[in-house]
């Protein structure tokens, strides 16, 4: 009773989610939605007792792919109001295809018959008394092992391929280096002035010397720390 | 857990190599300056310390029946390592000389020795798949690795495009002979191909298509269009390195699955197969003749030379599986001996690769025109030369099993074919040339002068050398 609740409940809201990932006006909107039909996604899921199924797409589709659409839809200057022109022009050519290709899907499954062995046929997908999640764990790092580690080298190659044929050591890219911040002192960057009273200070005494010219082109690198140290500050 | 499964030791090989191969890309990348040297060094050693534990390793199945290691997958194996070790010993000089000198070279060059020797261990479609991608995808970083240079990158992106549409095949015929047998076990296969006359019309496109899948892997007609782009673009090391051990990892795969497997459908796949062969050897004799550059020359070469191969691969039986072996053994040392005369052609700091930059060799270097030309005449099949001996064993096994046309054929496309290689041998000697080439690293006369005397001298130690290609075959059919 509460299983059937749930499925209906997790049902409704994943198909009034994935309309409106394709109707919100707002993309960000639309990226949140998606994200609330994959969360019902992955309780059907469970509710169809695939639980590492439910766990992935939340894992891997929430964590992961919808974050960088976020990030995508964010970052791009995509005018959506002028991708959704013309969509009252489109609607009924679109709406005919869908009509068709429905009437063609309920023709092939309405005539559809299963062999009456073929229940036996089927491999022993899942095993009794074993939990999905244990059994895939098997197939893959047991019995698949070989393979699941030649997939993992073959990804390593496209990794290091990537990087050989497009990394250009770049002379001016700035990176940081933990090492010399931790070493900065702080007379490297501050310089303490005793200022008179009433007196002024001239520019010449508060601006520290300029670093030999092979430093100053690396002084950037120096990071946060650096960047305080430029102007130098004037106590009292 | 049964035995076979937990047989992990039998891959001790493949696992090293591969370790070694992650700590030669950690220890390139921790170490600042200077690498490409010490990491070619470093993988010499992991390829030659594989070579060690394979001698070490049993036989059998293991990985739940995906991994075989038999007499044949060793020799096939000890083949692939001699090929990359060549191909790594090749690279160092020229690397560096042409500003690619990164660590990340041996590295591939390892990955893909070890996608290689996958292969030929295979004993399940998807290991199969697998190790072919894992060569084929390091390979392609390869062939595209002086980036800066067009005609690389495009050597690089043609093979890359190429390729996937023969993966692509490969895994149709896959999908289809997995859906008709119901097993991608090789032993399954076979098992349920017992009788030939039940073989569905569906799984023996499966065939055709995993056929011609590997064939683009061998460079055969009519998958061989790929194959004098990549010579021609990529930079000569990976040339050499491509025309050594991937062809005999491929060419390894397709005797496994043929006669292994699919060996029931003999009377099937044999007609596709002699044609294959014979298309190859014309089309690597005609197609050279009018070549200018010597890497385009090689690559219509090496096509030739696989369709030499495929005479044994034809006929199916114990001698020819040996023909195609020895073929193979003989086949590496030539190709990387005549590639370390080529990287040898540099004239002025730029490498030159016109067959006219060879005039004049005979009188400026006699010592590399004479390497030069015993590889060539070893090609074109001169006795008491290696190639000679590799050509012998192949028709040989032809005319065992009645194949007169395929013989014939060969032995015609040889007397073609032996006039571009001669000619090579003219030019050297007898064309006015410029001045000689630059002085030459040791690299570079050590793989030629190695190569040149396995080339010259092959027929005193020939017999154990057949001893163990008949060793292998018939662990093969066995």
């Amino acid at each position: 009773m509460i299983a059937t609740l749930a499925f209906y409940v997790f049902a409704a809201v994943l198909l009034g989610s994935a309309a409106l990932v394709v109707s919100a006006r707002n993309p960000v909107h639309s990226v949140l939605f998606l994200i609330l039909a994959f969360f019902n996604a992955a309780g059907l899921f469970l509710l169809a007792g695939a639980e590492f199924l439910a766990m992935i797409l939340v894992i891997v589709y929430v964590g992961a792919v919808a974050v960088l659409f976020l990030f995508v839809v964010m970052m791009l200057d995509i005018d959506f109001a002028r991708l959704r022109e013309g969509i009252q022009r489109y609607a009924p050519v679109g709406a005919t295809v869908g009509v068709i290709l429905l009437v063609e899907l309920a023709s092939v499954f309405g005539g559809w018959q299963l062999l009456p062995q073929s229940a036996a046929l089927r491999g022993a997908v899942a095993p009794a008394a074993v939990s999905n999640t244990a059994a895939l764990g098997d197939l893959l790092y047991t019995h698949n092992v070989l393979l699941f580690q030649i997939a993992g080298l073959v990804l390593l190659v496209a990794m290091i391929g990537a990087i050989v044929l497009t990394l250009r050591e770049r002379k001016a890219s700035r990176r940081q280096s933990a090492a010399r911040q931790v070493a900065q002192r702080v007379e490297d960057t501050l310089v303490l002035v005793k200022v008179g009273l009433g007196a002024a200070v001239t520019e010449a005494e508060f601006q520290r010397k300029l670093p030999e010219p092979a430093v100053a082109a690396a002084e950037p690198h120096g990071g946060g720390h650096g960047h305080g140290g430029t102007h130098a500050a004037e106590v009292r | 857990m049964n035995g076979t499964l937990m047989n992990w030791t039998l891959a001790l090989p493949e696992i090293a190599l591969s370790l070694s191969g992650m700590a030669i890309l950690l220890f390139g990348v921790l170490r600042k300056e200077e690498r490409g040297f010490l990491a070619s060094m470093l993988a010499i050693g992991a390829l030659l310390l594989a070579g060690v534990l394979m001698t070490a390793t049993g036989a059998g199945h293991a990985y739940d029946g995906q991994f075989v290691v038999d007499p044949f997958s060793v020799a096939l194996k000890l083949l692939i390592l001699a090929g990359a070790i060549l191909g790594v010993a090749l690279s160092v000089d020229y690397n560096r000389a042409e500003g690619i000198g990164r660590f990340e070279f041996p590295v591939l060059i390892v990955m893909a020795t070890v996608g290689m020797m996958v292969m030929v261990s295979a004993a399940n479609l998807m290991t199969l798949y697998l190790g072919l991608e894992l060569q084929s995808l390091s390979i392609y970083v390869l062939a595209a690795f002086a980036r800066d240079n067009l005609r690389s990158a495009e050597a690089g992106l043609k093979y890359f495009v190429l390729g996937a549409l023969a993966s692509g095949l490969l895994l149709y015929g896959m999908t289809l002979v997995y859906g008709f047998t119901g097993t991608m076990d090789f032993v399954g296969i076979a098992t349920g191909l017992a009788d030939p006359a039940q073989a569905s019309a569906g799984l023996i496109v499966g065939v055709v298509f995993i056929l011609a899948g590997l064939a683009f892997k061998v460079s055969a007609v009519p998958f061989h269009m790929w194959t004098p782009d990549v010579y021609e673009g990529a930079p000569t090391p990976v040339t050499a390195f491509l025309s050594t051990a991937p062809k005999v990892a491929a060419m390894g795969l397709l005797l496994r699955l043929m006669v292994g497997p699919f060996g029931h459908l003999l009377a099937q796949w044999q007609g596709l197969v002699v044609l294959i062969s014979i298309a190859s050897m014309l089309l690597g004799a005609l197609g050279a003749i009018g070549q200018r550059n010597i890497k385009r020359l090689m690559a219509y070469s090496s096509i030739g030379h696989m369709g030499y191969a495929l005479i044994g691969l034809a006929a199916g039986t114990v001698t020819g599986v040996r023909g195609v072996l020895v073929y193979l053994a003989v086949y590496i040392f030539m190709s990387a001996g005549a590639f370390a005369v080529i990287l040898a052609m540099r004239r002025g700091g730029r490498a030159v690769e016109g067959i006219a930059d060879l005039a004049g060799l005979g009188r400026s270097d006699p010592a590399l025109a004479m390497l030069m030309s015993v590889f060539m005449f070893s090609m074109a099949g001169i006795p008491p030369l290696s190639g000679f001996f590799g050509k012998l064993y192949v028709f040989l096994a032809a005319v065992q099993s009645g194949m007169w046309t395929l013989a014939i054929i060969g032995v015609l496309t040889s007397v073609v074919g032996a006039f571009y290689y001669v000619r090579i041998i003219k030019v050297m000697y007898f064309d006015a040339g410029e001045t000689g080439f630059a002085a030459r690293p040791a690299t570079l006369s050590i793989v030629a002068a190695g190569s040149g005397l396995v080339t010259l001298l092959f027929a005193l130690f020939a017999a154990p050398v057949i001893a163990v290609a008949e060793a292998a075959a018939r662990a093969l059919l066995g």
